[in-house]
């Protein structure tokens, strides 16, 4: 299922302004890989040009080489909407489509690829809830909106909607940022359980949850205000926490940054 | 009111300026209070005067009526004893603006995807301009088009409706004569509320939270899916408050109407053919000439209209608050 992501000379634009320049790294399967860095280094523009969605931006536009297992997202024959299928994401606000019932919202993903017999449906739809650990809060009113729902439950449907179609890659920009910490706990509990089936990037503020969830991070940093954001150094979490090799990896870590 | 101090103003706790008197007792505050609740009051008392107002004058004329108000299919008010009803003008009002609606909407909305989800951004807002400048057109400048241009062009399609789809019975030409009928007053209709309609959409559209469009996005949606499973959707209770709005607008229509209709009190269920009315063509029609009766009469449609149409507001209400808890609006 979870495939390797390589990353070659990637630089990302919105219109004339560079938001990241050059970055290369390699992203390993069925592990977590978190990012970490200031605001505005370019992380999140960077999370989302591993499907795409960054040229859904007005004036957004991309240079260099995303290889899924030797694929290149990038490749003139690709279609963005074949990527997108590929590579889940989800968002740092819970967006569930607030018209479809929490059910309709697993099976949106499912639908737009064809046909389902109601029973295949019904199948995945219990699998994912369950692999969203959502199961047993909602098994009762499946046929309620899910906008009804806490915004922590609301994260795990959006979560359980992107897993429902079986992508390799799942990437999550700032999951937890909009949740209290209890739902914050559950996420990251779920996304220990996920690695064992996808390849997960995950972009976060917090430092302690990057410590908490991922086997690798990666530390982005930008010279300036309005200078292009650069990978600094991607490591083992263990290490960029304990004995990173750059020093502005440390004096971020630490908090004497900025 | 609200007795103005029997619950004691804090203490002026933090801050020390002169003016921390507490919430409604300022001056200010006061007369804008007073200024929204007018006008809020002043909206009802109006709308009551002219309900009573028509009331009123319907009554009069109602009760001397010798034929039924609702089904007769006539209209001679001044005659002896006086007979008339409204069975044609509500059938051509309505039958006119289900036309309308039919052609306008889909179009228009079409229109509104166009212009908000697929246009280049350079083309978009010119576009929209023009829509704009649509709406602004005078409708007896309709009006002059429809008799001058639509119903000449209408001739031949006419012919062709009759001869292919004739056996629908509502397609079938059982008289001759120029495309003055209520399919042409339809269609009129349909360019006329087109530019509302397409406008309150696109307003809509415009409005639909990023976030729930790049969440169909990430999941593999194309550009027409991404439109169906969040566009559309947010934007439902959106286009049928549109759509009320130009239903409103092509009910009440009268220049237009006017001077495309051949008017005509005969009831005919082809819809080619000449003749038939509409409330408010018929109200402008006659009021001129008519005497102090007469006019009674006239008002008395025109009350019938204003029910009409409060209760397509109603329930298009009804049909947006129905899907509430699906809205956009909770998320």
């Amino acid at each position: 299922m979870a495939k390797r992501i390589d990353i070659s000379g990637l630089s990302a634009y919105y219109g004339g302004h560079k938001a990241i320049e050059d970055i290369s790294m390699t992203v390993e399967p069925r592990s977590v890989t978190a990012f970490i860095g200031p605001s505005g280094c370019g992380k999140s523009t960077f999370l989302r040009t591993l499907n795409r969605m960054h040229e859904v931006t007005p004036g957004g536009r991309v240079e260099g080489k995303v290889l899924l297992d030797d694929e290149d997202l990038y490749g003139s024959q690709v279609d963005p909407v074949a990527v997108r299928r590929t590579v889940g994401m989800v968002f740092q606000r819970p967006n569930p489509f607030p018209t479809m019932s929490i059910y309709d919202n697993v099976a949106a993903g499912l639908r737009l690829g064809g046909s389902y017999r109601k029973s295949e449906l019904d199948s995945v739809v219990e699998k994912s809830l369950r692999g969203a650990n959502l199961w047993n809060e909602v098994k009762d009113r499946l046929n309620k909106p899910g906008s009804g729902l806490s915004g922590g439950q609301q994260q795990r449907l959006c979560i359980a909607r992107a897993i429902a179609v079986e992508p390799q890659v799942l990437l999550m920009d700032e999951p937890c940022s909009a949740l209290d910490p209890i739902s914050t706990l559950a996420i990251e509990d779920l996304i220990g359980e996920l690695k064992e089936r996808f390849t997960i990037v995950i972009v976060t503020h917090n430092m302690q949850q990057a410590a908490r969830v991922s086997d690798r991070t990666a530390f982005f940093n930008l010279a300036a205000v309005g200078k292009p954001g650069k990978l600094i150094e991607i490591d083992e979490t263990e290490r960029i926490f304990s004995n990173p090799s750059v020093q502005a990896t440390e004096d971020y870590i630490s908090g004497r940054f900025g | 009111m609200n007795p103005p101090t029997s619950t004691a103003p804090p203490p002026a706790p933090l801050p020390p300026q002169p003016a921390a008197k507490g919430g409604a007792t300022r001056p200010g505050d006061r007369i804008f209070v007073g200024l929204s609740r007018g006008s809020g009051v002043l909206l009802l008392v109006i709308m009551a005067a002219i309900a009573v107002f028509l009331t009123y004058r319907a009554y009069i004329a109602i009760s001397d009526n010798q034929a039924n108000f609702l089904t007769a299919f006539e209209w001679n008010p001044q005659g002896q004893p006086p007979q008339f009803g409204i069975a044609i003008l509500a059938y051509g009002t309505v039958v006119s603006s289900i036309i309308a609606m039919a052609i306008a909407v889909p179009i228009a909305v079409g229109i509104a995807l166009f212009v908000s989800h697929y246009a280049p951004r350079r083309m978009a807002s010119p576009l929209a301009y023009v829509i704009d400048l649509l709406a602004a057109v005078p409708s007896i400048v309709y009006g002059l088009w429809g008799a001058l241009v639509l119903v000449p062009y209408l001739d031949g399609m006419n012919s062709w409706l009759d001869q292919y789809l004739g056996w629908t019975y509502i397609f079938e030409k059982t008289s001759s004569g120029p495309a003055r009928n209520l399919f042409t007053v339809g269609i009129l209709l349909a360019v006329m509320i087109l530019p509302v309609i397409t406008n309150v959409t696109r307003e809509v559209f415009l409005q639909v939270p990023r976030a729930h469009e790049e969440a169909a996005l990430a999941l593999g949606a194309t550009r027409w899916e991404v439109i169906r499973m969040s566009v559309l959707p947010f934007g439902r209770s959106g286009i049928i408050s549109a759509s009320m709005l130009g239903l409103g607008r092509a009910l009440g229509e009268t220049m237009a109407v006017a001077t495309v209709l051949s008017p005509s009190f005969l009831f005919s269920g082809h819809l080619l053919d000449p003749g038939g009315g509409t409330f408010a063509q018929n109200i402008a029609a006659k009021f001129n000439e008519a005497n102090e009766y007469g006019r009674d009469a006239l008002i008395a449609s025109g009350l019938v209209l204003f029910v009409m149409t409060l209760i397509v507001n109603g329930a298009a209400r009804m049909i947006i608050a129905r899907r509430k808890e699906y809205s956009g609006a909770n998320a």
